[in-house]
């Protein structure tokens, strides 16, 4: 493919706001994840489980114009735009190729469904109470909405909802809409933050570790949820560019079951096998790749698999999920964003919280972090329904 | 370049599927459309071969109506459904879930049930869909609001200048429920799918975006028939379609319109 200019790029997870707080908390090895605080403690009680919390989003105000899209993830939204000059970089592509030739495609599992719920707990006399009664918040639009209102941007704006492989998947499909002319560049990312649909969700399908998350650890025992968003903003990338880009992409479904991956990781390995053949290299050129690693005893060992049959020995692929916990849509921009980090900075995380290898997988898999120069830097983000997305990532 | 230069995207429409209560194919949509007729017998909920009988009635409304369209089109295009990468477009998704766990959640939320937990994500239609068919192509699942039917057309057509000779396209939204129903309000069970080719046999499509303008209400008898549904922004396609020519004008977003023009 046509390489992408990333002309700017940030991510706020539990760690902290923007790019910054991000490499400063990988390179510290500094964990996001706290107790479960999330939620009113009354009635049947939290979860006892770990989760990676963005502070301040209670107290965050949006501009009265933005009111109509309030909710804890447009407010995260918000906040992310803030961070790394990603407002300059919109008002910059808004300067050069007019608002409406600036596309928005933005990912989340679950969108403002936490002000659904909210909205449901103090219902008058079976209706939604008029301070939760904007239609706007309560359909998976909202991030996409309020991204484009926040924004100025005019052109396409899309919110894609494949689970988790959400905001990865916005990456192809902004390539895909800039190559046919439909815009000159593209704000992509993904949103996603607490809410009790996904930690009672996740919890009935018997996936959250009561611990922080361990990613590849032989006693691993499932996940930590996490909220996070995140923003790149994409070109076509010209002559003389120096910088990051966006080299490739691999899309792929595993066909097997809704909530259980593929067993010998199929439909991981077609994704990264195709977004290495879009970037035109060899797998052994690359050299991070952020997995999908949520911690779970079957995505881990598969994915591990999937990575080993492609990857040589010498590849550093690690899991980042202890640090932000799994940010369901939101990981493909968070984890993207930190395979740029390793690229930009030669700074390649290991896996935090990890300590047992599992003999189940490969050398690959790394818990201890790296300092060295890489050329390319991948990213793996995998979803409900088999829905798979691979990422290449290069320098100009 | 400004948005009335944007390029048109083009694509042969070479299989068609559609499914509403009372309209429950898409000879009968057409026959409807073009003489006014409908079949007297019509079932009140779709029944996707694709399932096994117990999933079958199980099986969110949705769900069963995509996977009810996406085969028909597959069949009508005669092309292997594992082939065909894929793009589901809903507003809203499965309206009866989102209400379900909304309403557990504010109750008793640990009995929130872990098949409709699954079921909730936007991508369940996609996820069934290519489970039931073998499909390891990619698939993709949108939303946009009342332009999720033609952003979806659009993601669709790009996949096609990119690298797939055949992309299906699956557009359905559902009943609203409960306390929700008022603020994403849908009536019915709406739903329709194509199969895109580069060069296929089927009538020729051409999308353009333009600016947005003021369209008076749809008035063709799909349009109409079906206006209450959340999907209803597809139908003035639907309508062209089966009088085999023609152009409709659909929302794509604020700022633009999707000029499609359907030729023989």
């Amino acid at each position: 493919m046509a390489p992408l200019a990333i002309r700017a790029c940030t991510a706020t997870s539990a760690v902290g706001p923007g790019r910054e707080a991000l490499a400063q908390a990988l390179r510290d090895g500094r964990s996001g994840l706290r107790r479960n605080d999330f939620g009113d403690d009354a009635g049947t009680g939290r979860l006892d489980c770990w989760i990676g919390r963005v502070d301040g989003l209670e107290t965050v105000e949006l501009p009265t114009s933005l009111m109509p899209w309030d909710s804890r993830n447009n407010r995260l939204a918000w906040l992310a735009l803030g961070q790394d000059g990603m407002r300059e970089a919109i008002e910059a592509a808004i300067a050069r190729h007019g608002a409406e030739r600036v596309a928005v495609i933005v990912g989340t599992s679950t969108s403002s469904i936490g002000s659904t719920e909210t909205a449901y707990t103090a219902l008058e006399n079976g209706e939604f109470a008029d301070e939760f009664a904007r239609p706007h918040v309560h359909t998976p639009h909202s991030l996409g909405e309020f991204v484009q209102q926040a924004t100025g941007i005019r052109g396409p704006c899309i919110t894609v909802a494949t689970a988790c492989s959400s905001s990865a998947k916005v990456f192809a499909q902004a390539a895909r809409m800039i190559a046919a002319g439909l815009a000159d560049a593209a704000l992509v990312g993904g949103v996603d933050t607490l809410c009790g649909s996904v930690l009672f969700g996740f919890n009935s399908l018997q996936l959250v570790a009561s611990e922080p998350c361990r990613p590849f650890d032989a006693s691993r025992n499932g996940l930590s949820l996490g909220e996070a968003g995140g923003f790149a903003l994409l070109e076509r990338a010209d002559d003389g560019d120096t910088g990051l880009q966006l080299r490739g992409y691999g899309e792929s479904s595993d066909a097997h079951h809704m909530s259980s991956p593929h067993p010998e990781g199929l439909g991981a390995r077609l994704a990264m096998r195709d977004a290495l053949a879009r970037a035109g290299i060899d797998a052994a050129e690359v050299g991070y790749l952020n997995l999908h690693g949520t911690a779970t005893p079957a995505n881990d060992s598969i994915e591990a698999a999937a990575v080993a049959s492609l990857f040589p020995d010498a590849l550093h692929a690690s899991s980042t999920k202890g640090w932000t916990g799994h940010t369901l849509g939101a990981a493909g921009i968070v984890e993207s964003t930190i395979a740029l980090i390793a690229l930009e900075r030669g700074e390649l995380p290991g896996t935090l919280g990890s300590n047992t290898p599992d003999p189940a997988c490969g050398p690959q898999i790394r818990f201890a972090p790296q300092r060295t120069d890489i050329r390319y830097a991948m990213n793996n983000s995998f979803g409900f329904g088999g829905n798979n997305c691979s990422l290449v990532f290069g320098r100009a | 370049m400004s948005i009335s230069q944007a390029p048109a995207l083009t694509a042969h429409v070479d299989g068609i599927g559609f499914w509403t209560r009372g309209l429950p194919t898409w000879a009968a949509a057409r026959e409807y459309a073009l003489n006014g007729t409908q079949p007297t017998d019509a079932p009140a909920r779709p029944s996707p071969q694709l399932l096994p009988a117990n999933e079958r009635r199980r099986a969110p409304e949705t769900v069963a109506i995509a996977l009810e369209v996406a085969m028909a089109a597959c069949e009508s295009a005669a092309r292997e459904p594992a082939s065909l990468s894929s793009v589901f477009a809903s507003t809203h998704g499965e309206l009866a879930i989102t209400d379900y766990m909304c309403a557990t959640l504010a109750a008793d939320p640990r009995t929130l049930s872990p098949t409709k937990f699954h079921n909730s994500v936007h991508n369940a239609a996609a996820g069934y869909w290519t489970i039931g068919t073998g499909a390891m192509r990619p698939a993709n699942a949108i939303s946009a609001y009342t332009a999720s039917f033609a952003q979806g057309l659009l993601e669709a057509l790009t996949q096609l200048r990119d690298d797939a000779d055949a992309v299906l396209l699956v557009a359905y939204d559902g009943q609203a429920s409960g306390p929700l129903a008022r603020m994403a309000p849908s009536e019915g069970l709406l739903g329709g799918a194509l199969v895109l080719s580069r060069e296929g046999a089927g009538p020729r499509l051409q999308a353009r975006l333009v600016p947005a303008s003021t369209q008076a209400p749809a008035t063709a008898p799909l349009s109409r028939f079906a206006s209450a549904n959340a999907m209803a922004p597809m139908l003035p396609l639907f309508d062209v379609l089966a009088r085999g020519e023609g152009t409709a004008i659909l929302p794509a977003g604020d700022t633009h319109d999707l000029h499609v023009e359907v030729t023989p």
